[in-house]
């Protein structure tokens, strides 16, 4: 990631949670999938939804919106799985629709998250505005940490 | 040049060297007079030294130079065999093993060898033998009786029935029969021209009879610098020397006349040599003898093993091996889907290519898996190196047998059990064998024996380490772990002499008084326990006090494919290793018993716990079904039985085990999945997790 920090922009994907816009670098990202068969893996925590099948590999889910603490929604034609990989883990994250590949430019993004004020707030790295959006960046890092343990 | 491309393959190659060194040596220990092997060392030094020079070792290549220079000198006569300078070559061949091991991990391969190289070059010059003109005489001497034993017992060439027959024809007729030694010289580049050269001549003088090594081998330049031709000519013994000794790069041509009693009986003289220059002649006849019996011997049984290691296979680095197993486990799960299919659509032209390709398939498979194997000698073969170096350490008399190295084992698990077994071995030589007054006192011989094991029985391969040392003394064990905490005093009363045996895996357990470097205190053998539990594998013990212990290791066949029983829990399946099942009931619900928390059944005389998965896994049902039979899968952990109840059993299947990624760790009761024919993935059932 550092080096696309010496560019001026940072290509990311846009999706979409409840009514706010999200992006994550292009380079955690493996893919995005439609959404598929998940199989329910016992005790482990509510927003993993299980593993499913991505082309011979077995891909653990995350439900986004459960791990942000948002209301839940049904899968529907829209919903999207998002295949990131970060330290060696690959993880697929369901997300309600996935919509964009746009290119951010570097000063347009803020620190400074005091616009969103609720769960998610950990999560977030910054937040960018373009045009009339309001794009929150996301901390996959803080998002993977796993409080199995 | 760039040299990275040739960097994997010199490392493996020079390790192959490296080991065939070790081999040899421990070999030469055994028969300390046979030259061959040190031909055999000599050889893997030499190669060794050339391809690190080439890739710019220069240590490496000093220090197998030197120790080359020692291997020659032995093989010259100029230095006899024994234990100080095997030591020394050994430690050369361990401070090579460390070099490569370092260039290996991406270092420069420098070392600080200087003691070893001083102690090389003393041996060389002769230094630590008391004295040298001594020793060279007493060498000349063996070498002479050598000679006169070789020469009575067996003639120069064997010669069979129709040899005979010409030979003997061909004197009938006034021919001479000679056999005729030709040396070549050391620095002859072109061996097998120089063979067809004296053949030549030799052909144009008379008829060759038979050749050692055989025209073939001579041709593919298998020899060292020199053959031996059994020869029938009208021309003179010193004729044919001139004309042979015309050819260039020939050293030394030695005629001899092959008299009557030579081919026909076996117990034959050769002609008294009679001038004291001779000396030198007769060593490299016992050479030659010796060598060439040798080679005859080996000719024909290794030959064929040679031939097929050398040139019919080629290197495969392990990560293609594992692409390749990917991509046919997706074909396996499409095999499935497509079979799904033609039975849907039921075309008689499409079933039957599904059917030949299924089978194709079959075949595919044991193929790939096959050659993920690897013979466990790849493991076992450093083994005799060390236990000589510890028992040297120990100052006991220790003997290492290795049966079963040809075991196959997967590549995977070989990479694991390299270190669990080196602790086994180490505990046996340290705690196992007593030092030899104390076996002298128990009327056992000075010389223990550790036996290493290895055999397929079923999906799994055994190996046990055996030794006849002083086995487990049960009660220091149980003070041991009562003191330790490891057990209370309570329940140690009840634990069975096998269990008792086992608390020596327990972690922070050390029995040995004195706490030696060579089997650590006490935190190997939990570790050993966990890394083969860890691969799917077993490890138990069996000791008789002052008889042995034997430590058995059960491990897995592979560890990507395993056979499991499927089953179905309202719309989950769920996959159990076949390995942990012991067999399958229907029960009537009215069957089940209450024993205090725990429902049981009464399963063959035994009273077994009964699981319900359901519960287990959490499983969200939407109606509930009131059945009057249940399903019961019967699993075991060690001695222990549980049933496992469940919806409906679907069937057994061969699966490819898949883990679940590193962000999902630790889960219970869950020991990874696998993707079924449907392309979903079921879980895998850890029952030993499941059996208290």
């Amino acid at each position: 990631m550092t080096s696309l920090v010496d560019q001026d922009y940072i290509k990311m994907i846009v999706f979409q949670l409840a009514d706010k816009e999200y992006a994550i670098p292009v380079s955690n990202v493996q893919g995005i999938e439609k959404l598929m068969h998940i199989t329910r893996v016992p005790k482990t925590l509510n927003y993993v939804k299980g593993v499913i099948n991505l082309r011979g590999v077995v891909t653990p889910i995350i439900d986004l919106r459960e791990r942000f603490g948002l209301p839940k929604a049904e899968y529907i034609d829209s919903t999207r799985i998002i295949i990131c990989t970060l330290n060696n883990m690959e993880v697929g994250f369901v997300v309600d629709s996935a919509n964009d590949v746009i290119d951010i430019p570097v000063i347009s993004i803020e620190n400074q998250p005091n616009v969103v004020g609720s769960a998610e707030v950990d999560f977030i790295s910054g937040v960018a505005k373009i045009e009339n959006r309001l794009l929150i960046l996301l901390h996959l890092d803080k998002v993977l940490v796993s409080e199995n343990n | 040049m760039d040299m990275n491309q040739y960097l994997e393959m010199f490392i493996e190659e020079s390790k192959e060297h490296l080991q065939s060194c070790s081999d040899n040596l421990l070999e030469l220990e055994k028969n300390p007079e046979d030259i061959s092997i040190v031909n055999e060392i000599f050889r893997s030094a030499h190669t060794l030294k050339g391809m690190s020079a080439t890739m710019g070792y220069e240590d490496l290549a000093d220090l197998t130079h030197k120790m080359e220079n020692v291997l020659d000198a032995i093989r010259n006569h100029k230095i006899n065999v024994d234990s100080e300078i095997l030591d020394v070559v050994f430690e050369s061949v361990d401070h090579l093993e460390e070099m490569i091991m370092d260039i290996a991990d991406g270092g420069d391969g420098k070392r600080d060898v200087k003691e070893t190289v001083e102690k090389l070059k003393a041996i060389e010059s002769g230094q630590p033998i008391a004295s040298q003109a001594q020793a060279i005489d007493e060498v000349a001497a063996t070498a002479i009786e050598v000679l006169i034993e070789e020469s009575t017992a067996t003639p120069h060439l064997q010669y069979d029935d129709y040899e005979k027959t010409v030979l003997q024809q061909s004197s009938e007729q006034d021919y001479n029969a000679y056999e005729i030694t030709v040396v070549l010289r050391e620095d002859c580049l072109l061996k097998a021209a120089r063979v067809f050269m004296v053949f030549d001549i030799l052909e144009k003088n008379g008829d060759v009879i038979k050749s050692v090594p055989s025209a073939d081998q001579l041709e593919e330049e298998k020899f060292d610098q020199q053959f031996q031709v059994a020869f029938i000519t009208k021309d003179a013994a010193d004729v044919i020397q001139k004309k042979i000794m015309k050819v260039s790069e020939v050293d030394k041509v030695i005629v001899t006349p092959l008299t009557q009693e030579l081919f026909t009986t076996s117990a034959t003289e050769v002609t008294q040599v009679d001038t004291p220059v001779v000396i030198e002649t007769i060593e490299n006849n016992t050479n030659d003898t010796k060598e060439i019996e040798t080679k005859q011997k080996s000719s024909t049984s290794t030959k064929s093993t040679t031939h097929t290691s050398s040139s019919k296979t080629i290197r495969v680095s392990i990560e293609r091996l594992d692409i390749l197993m990917n991509l046919f486990e997706e074909l396996v799960i499409d095999r499935g889907r497509l079979q799904s299919i033609s039975t849907e659509v039921n075309h008689s032209e499409l079933n039957e290519t599904v059917e030949r390709m299924s089978r194709t398939m079959g075949d595919l498979q044991n193929i790939v898996l096959t050659m993920r194997m690897v013979p466990v000698d790849t493991v076992f073969n450093r083994f005799p190196k060390m236990v000589r170096t510890l028992s040297r350490d120990l100052n006991k008399k220790i003997n290492l047998e290795i049966i079963g190295a040809e075991t196959e084992l997967d590549r995977t698990v070989i990479d694991e059990i390299g270190d669990p077994l080196v602790h086994l071995i180490r505990n046996s030589l340290d705690h196992g064998i007593e030092s030899p007054e104390i076996r002298k006192a128990k009327g056992k011989p000075e010389e223990g024996t550790v036996v290493l094991r290895a055999y397929h029985s079923g999906n799994y391969v055994f190996i046990e380490i055996e030794d006849d040392g002083a086995g487990i003394n049960k009660d220091r064990v149980l003070k041991k772990a009562i003191s330790r905490g490891i057990v209370t005093k309570e329940s140690a009363l009840t634990l069975t002499d096998k269990q008792i045996n086992e608390l020596i895996l327990a972690s922070g357990f050390s029995t040995a008084e004195v706490i030696s470097d060579i089997s650590g205190r006490g935190v190997g053998l939990d570790v050993v326990k966990t890394t083969i539990e860890s691969l799917g594998g077993n490890i138990s013990i069996e000791s008789t006090e002052d008889v042995g212990s034997t430590f058995s290791i059960q491990l897995p066949l592979t560890l990507s494919i395993i056979s499991v029983m499927l089953v179905e829990i309202e719309q989950e399946i769920y996959a159990i290793p076949l390995s942990s099942i012991i067999e399958t009931a229907i029960i009537k619900k009215t069957d089940v018993l209450n024993a205090h928390n725990q429902k049981v059944i009464d399963f063959r005389g035994k009273v077994v716990p009964l699981i319900y998965l359901e519960e287990i896994f959490e499983v969200p049902r939407d109606n509930e079904i009131d059945d009057e039979y249940q399903s019961v899968v019967i699993v075991r952990k060690g001695e222990k039985l549980a049933g496992l109840v469940v919806d409906s059993f679907i069937g057994q299947q061969e699966i490819v085990l898949k883990s679940l990624g590193n962000y999902l760790t630790n889960i219970f009761a869950i020991s990874g999945a696998t993707i079924l024919g449907n392309g979903k993935v079921a879980l895998i059932v850890d029952c030993n997790a499941l059996v208290k």
